[in-house]
């Protein structure tokens, strides 16, 4: 006999007290997940209504309205913050992907790693200061930016990933043609890029569509309609805080709502982006 | 393929090149050095390149043909690091002068490498006009002209004449080498350098490559890498052989491969090293 059977006892008895914990450990971990989803699908449902897509918040005490406001207001804010993030985010990952290898790249790698675990809502008092205060009032400009800011690390690091990952066959066949150097970086480098590159992007936008903190001083809120660039905008994660916390059964219905919204939106950018990363044939 | 040569050679006396350009030097190169940091690829080369002529650089792996190669069109100081010391002129004029754009000199010199490497994102008509467009041409009857000038050029009109939007990479091993061929004739160069071409390729992709190469003389200059050695003689007018950065010897094809002036072209060409 090789193995004693007592040692075989003792490890078939192990194996199963560990098999047993993974599995207790993957039900801590889903358990919670599953019942959140599951709570605000159960507590959302009833309150998607056509109005709640339609028709401006109801003032308190009468009943009805909607979130149309605020739902437009998300949308406002994350191509407000796109237009600031999008364009520094892909310029600063090309830099450090292409030129960055010195001492400026690391110094830049390092505040966007910062940067990036900031909580949100330094963030937010940043853009009050440095916006909000100047021009003395609440924006949707300022919550742009905000919002903008925070998505600069997220996409700057997925561009560097990407462009990194462009075999050096293509650009020194670019290079070769005489084509120069930036315009090889633009329409070559990144083109090849590209799916990567919207993937990277669709996850910030995921990432700041849920953003509370930094909207409350920056971009604020508003029960009508947005009047303009600097002027308070609503969104749909300061209403569902304000309406959560208020002591009326029908906003708290809506507060689900916008919970569900706003969870159907980050789930369907994540199938986005998860879709738009797949290596695909492109024609042209 | 000697059927083929034959037949390109007359072929070019009938045409009767205008007087003084037979023997002309397209490129002139003096003492070149070229390093990677610190280390020494080429260690200071000298050699005339004859205009409408194929000259083959042939030596053993490691030896810097490559790197030489990428010193006539300033794609050397493409890599980190790399530098490179020495002139090359180009129809009399210094490639590495300091207000001269490499831009210009790519435009000039083109380049075919090992692998083919089409853009991945584009189309067979779009990797042929590329160059061109993104050099700003937007004129679609000039590029719709270009496109077909080159593919002819590169012979692979015919083969994807009717397949023009579908994307580059969808072609064969070797017509994707023809077409990175046609992408970099598009923008119409006066020499045509070739890394090592056809080594990536089967024997019936290498003998059209090997063709192509033939009937391009006409119009350029051809600077072939190769470490065929049936290649180069089948191919070239002049061979240079490279040995640890340095030119060994350099003459017409005939003499290196039959009556070598050096032992070690000698070993080489025979098979006794490398
Ligand atoms: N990117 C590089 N960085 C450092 N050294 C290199 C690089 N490319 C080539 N070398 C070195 O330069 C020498 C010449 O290489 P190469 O020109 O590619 O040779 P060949 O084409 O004749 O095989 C070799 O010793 C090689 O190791
Ligand atoms: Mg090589």
């Amino acid at each position: 006999m090789i193995t004693p059977a007592r040692t075989a006892r003792r490890r078939l008895v192990t194996d199963r007290v560990m098999t047993a914990l993974f599995l207790a450990a993957i039900v801590v971990a889903v358990a919670p997940l599953v019942s959140v989803l599951g709570y605000i699908v159960a507590q959302g449902v009833s309150g998607i209504t056509w109005a709640f897509f339609t028709r401006l918040p109801a003032p308190v005490g009468e009943g009805g309205g909607g979130m149309a406001n605020a739902l437009v207001g998300t949308l406002t804010l994350i191509a407000l913050a796109s237009c600031v993030g999008v364009p520094v985010g892909i310029l600063g990952g090309l830099f450090l992907a292409e030129i960055g290898g010195g001492a400026l790249g690391w110094w830049i790698r390092f505040t966007a790693d910062v940067l990036n675990g900031v909580p949100s809502i330094v963030v937010g008092v940043f853009v009050y200061a440095l916006v909000v205060v100047p021009m003395k009032r609440f924006s949707a400009l300022a919550g742009g930016i905000a919002l903008g800011i925070m998505m600069i690390p997220l996409v700057m690091r997925t561009t560097e990933e990407m462009v990194r990952l462009v075999p050096a066959a293509l650009r020194e066949a670019s290079l070769a043609l005489g084509i120069p150097w930036w315009v090889t970086t633009l329409r070559v480098t990144l083109r090849a890029a590209t799916a990567g590159v919207i993937t990277g992007v669709m996850l910030a936008v995921a990432r700041i569509g849920g953003e509370t903190a930094p909207l409350l001083f920056t971009a604020f809120n508003t029960q009508y309609w947005q009047a303009g660039w600097d002027q308070p905008i609503a969104s749909l994660t300061v209403q569902l805080y304000n309406y959560a916390i208020a002591p009326y059964d029908d906003w708290h219905r809506q507060a689900w709502a916008a919970a569900l919204v706003l969870m159907a939106i980050v789930l369907v950018l994540n199938v986005a982006a998860r879709a738009a990363g797949r290596p695909r044939s492109l024609g042209g | 393929m000697t059927t083929l040569r034959n037949q390109a050679l007359s072929d070019a006396l009938a045409r009767a090149e205008p007087a003084g350009s037979v023997g002309a030097w397209r490129l002139r190169v003096e003492r070149l050095h070229a390093y990677f940091g610190r280390v020494h690829a080429v260690r200071g080369l000298s050699i005339a390149i004859a205009a409408h002529r194929i000259t083959a650089i042939i030596g053993p792996s490691g030896c810097g043909k490559s790197t030489f190669l990428r010193c006539l069109n300033r794609m050397h100081e493409v890599v980190p690091g790399a530098r490179v010391e020495g002139r090359v002129y180009l129809d009399g004029e210094d490639i590495y002068a300091p207000y001269v754009d490499p831009v210009t000199i790519r435009r000039r010199v083109g380049m075919v490498f090992q692998r083919p490497a089409p853009f991945p994102t584009m189309s067979i008509y779009d990797n042929v006009a590329a160059g061109l467009r993104l050099a700003g041409v937007r004129d679609r009857r000039r590029l719709d002209e270009a496109v077909e000038r080159s593919l002819r050029q590169a012979a692979l009109w015919d083969e994807v004449k009717d397949a023009l939007g579908k994307p580059g990479t969808s072609l064969s091993g070797g017509q994707q080498q023809r077409l990175c061929i046609a992408r970099a004739l598009a923008v119409g160069p006066e020499v045509l350098l070739m890394d090592e071409p056809a080594s990536a390729l089967d024997p019936a992709s290498t003998s059209k490559i090997e063709e192509l190469a033939r009937t391009l003389r006409e119009t350029l200059t051809i600077v072939i890498v190769t470490h065929n050695m049936q290649q180069a003689a089948r191919v070239s007018d002049n061979t240079a052989f490279m040995l640890a950065g340095e030119l060994v010897e350099y003459g017409p094809t005939p003499q290196i491969f039959t009556r070598p002036g050096d032992h070690r072209t000698e070993d080489y060409v025979t098979g006794r090293f490398g």
